[in-house]
């Protein structure tokens, strides 16, 4: 008997550009070294995250578990009123296949509150307050949890700025940071997370219906290659368009780049002692004495 | 000729802990004496750690420093490459790599090169050593020692394999990065590291031994895969990546005198020639001679072309170089007469 369905070549999960694909085995093995190097260094045993059912979140999960053990990971689910139920279900199931740690708090209260008197706020003034929002939930229990803050940031979002600034953004430490979305994708997809997870298409959530892709215009293979091209192999204007990306979508990209350069950095100091943290006063993170005792 | 059982320390050093490391270093050579090595090798910055930045100062150590003293009183019938921060009467900071033997600091060697680009700034917070040299050994064989970049500069195993090293002893704390799945071992910076080893062992017919470090200092990861190379360019023994551990690996050197004899590559090597054409290329690169190899046709700027015609380089002269092409100057310096 043969099963035609099993003859389909099945629709592979997710599209990878050849250039992007990495040894997932490798980047587990180091992703897992530097989680515990940054517990052990901060004197820390637990960690706790936001986990929002998206692909980033997820993957975060499964790296901290097959790091250092479930149960030492506090998932904390932080839907808003019109937040999709969709995704809270995938974020519960990616706890049960764990079994980790979790908790769900409703940030609509607390977001409701702040714009009460200020009904008309524009969609980004609430993405960004339920962004921040959520980081101020993640520091309480990084205090009643006794963990440190996992961040769960990509590359991608990163390099363009589709993020927001002291929300989630904010971490202790981010083992994902220098992965673009496809290759989140291509370790999820290694790692087990949940295919519908890594199917379905990215969303910060913030409105109903919301996708990255379409609020944006770009899609994530096209734009993950030309940020590697752009910023990882140095390539100019002459030879990234006869790479075959469109020039117009290469200006755009640039100019968000750009624009978003403070989000990655520490803010300055102004300069005006003998030493000054970040400038001439250079000591690593982590150094001896350091550690919470 | 004896086989050598070499030990390599795939260490994960902590940062900045420099007591919490020597103890360690004390430990792993004790294990090594008893597994039967005759050489262990313990990776760059050992003692301290890597990414010091301004820690440096902190755990810098004199070479008289009674702790390293006691360290190497552990070598009697061992040779041990440890390395850490130095600073010198002059209070410079150096990274170093010493060879303690039969309870001495027999050889220091100082990092000639500072990688002060991409995730590297070690320019910043070190000195650069300016000496170059193969050392003899108890081991009945020159022993040439180099720290992480340093392999990455042609002249040094040749150096050293000239000046009759022949084991090739290179310390690292390489920073695992890369991760293009089109890569042999899934490592850009493995690959790298693999193939320059590979070809120094066998350009210079020499054994080479390669001790990385694992573990993370902040954000980066070392990535360890430590090696004994053969002379034929041969892995006699790969350590696993990021795996801390003391692996032991033995070594026939009979391999060595085979292999020469074979491949009589540093025979007929010609440092003369390198020291005659190295001389002419400094002067012209310096502007002290005009360049020989330039084309008239290249234009400013480019190695290949001439040098500027309206400055008169300082300190040439016309008549020092014979058969030199005549410098494209406006006026010939002006001849005093006798």
């Amino acid at each position: 008997m043969t099963d035609a369905a099993a003859l389909q070549p099945s629709k592979p999960l997710f599209e990878l550009p050849p250039e992007l694909a990495i040894d997932t085995d490798v980047a587990r093995r180091v992703i897992g070294e530097f989680i515990r190097g940054q517990l052990r260094q901060a004197g820390f045993e637990r960690t706790v995250l936001g986990l929002s059912g998206g692909i980033d979140s997820a993957l975060v999960a499964y790296l901290v578990a097959e790091a250092i053990g479930p149960d030492r990971l506090l998932c904390v689910l932080m839907p808003y009123r019109t937040s999709s139920a969709a995704s809270t279900d995938d974020a519960k199931e990616v706890v049960r296949r764990l079994g980790a740690a979790s908790e769900v708090v409703d940030i609509s209260p607390m977001v409701d509150a702040f714009f009460a008197t200020d009904a008309d706020a524009s969609s980004i003034r609430r993405g960004n307050v339920m962004a921040r929002q959520r980081m101020t939930v993640l520091y309480d229990r990084s205090v009643t949890w006794g963990g440190l803050v996992v961040g769960t940031g990509n590359k991608t979002e990163s390099l363009i700025g589709y993020t927001t600034l002291f929300g989630d953004s904010a971490c202790a430490f981010n083992p994902i940071g220098d992965l673009y979305k496809s290759q989140v994708r291509q370790v999820a997809a290694a790692i087990g997370v949940p295919d519908q997870i890594i199917r379905k298409a990215p969303s910060a959530d913030l409105w109903p219906g919301q996708t990255d892709e379409s609020e944006a215009d770009f899609s994530y293979p096209v734009l993950d290659r030309l940020l590697y091209w752009r910023v990882d192999r140095r390539r100019t204007d002459e030879e990234t368009a006869a790479l075959g990306f469109d020039a117009a979508l290469v200006a755009r990209v640039d100019r968000l780049i750009a624009t978003s350069e403070f989000k990655r950095q520490v803010p300055p100091i102004a300069k005006l002692g003998p030493r000054t943290a970040g400038v001439d006063y250079l000591y690593p993170r982590r150094r001896p004495g350091s550690a919470r005792r | 000729m004896q086989t050598l059982t070499v030990a390599l320390a795939q260490i994960a050093p902590r940062l900045g802990l420099f007591e919490e490391n020597l103890e360690r270093h004390h430990a792993l050579i004790a294990e090594a004496r008893g597994r039967g090595a005759g050489l262990i090798v313990f990776p760059e910055l050992g003692l301290t750690g890597y990414l010091l930045q301004d820690l440096a100062a902190e755990v810098a150590i004199r070479l008289d420093d009674p702790r390293l003293t006691a360290l190497a009183a552990e070598t009697k019938n061992l040779s041990a490459v440890v390395s850490f921060v130095e600073e010198s009467a002059d209070h410079r900071l150096f990274i170093a790599a010493a060879l303690l033997e039969d309870g001495r600091v027999r050889h220091v060697h100082r990092k000639l090169f500072l990688p002060t680009y991409g995730l590297f700034d070690e320019r910043r917070f070190f000195a650069a050593g300016d000496l170059l040299r193969a050392t003899p050994s108890r081991l009945g064989i020159g022993l040439g020692l180099a720290v992480c970049e340093d392999f990455w500069h042609l002249t040094v195993p040749q150096l050293l394999a000239l000046d009759g090293a022949q084991i090739l002893i290179n310390v690292s704390s390489s920073p695992g990065r890369d991760l293009a799945a089109t890569n042999e071992v899934g490592l850009g910076t493995a690959t790298s590291w693999r193939t320059l080893m590979r070809t120094y062992a066998q350009l210079t017919t020499s054994v080479v031994i390669f001790c990385n470090r694992v573990g993370v200092d902040e954000s980066i990861s070392f990535w360890g895969g430590s090696e004994v190379i053969a002379p034929s360019g041969e892995a006699i023994f790969s350590a696993p990546f990021f795996e801390e551990g003391l692996f032991v690996a033995d070594v026939p050197l009979a391999d060595l005198r085979r292999e020469r004899l074979t491949l009589p590559l540093l025979r007929d090597e010609r440092p003369e020639l390198e020291v005659r054409e190295l001389t002419r290329i400094v002067a012209e690169r310096a502007g002290l001679a005009p360049d020989t190899t330039a084309d008239e046709l290249a234009e400013a700027g480019l190695d290949v072309a001439p040098g500027d015609p309206t400055h008169p380089p300082i300190g040439f002269r016309d008549e020092a170089a014979p058969g030199a092409r005549a410098p494209r100057q406006p006026k010939s310096p002006a001849r005093v007469p006798r």
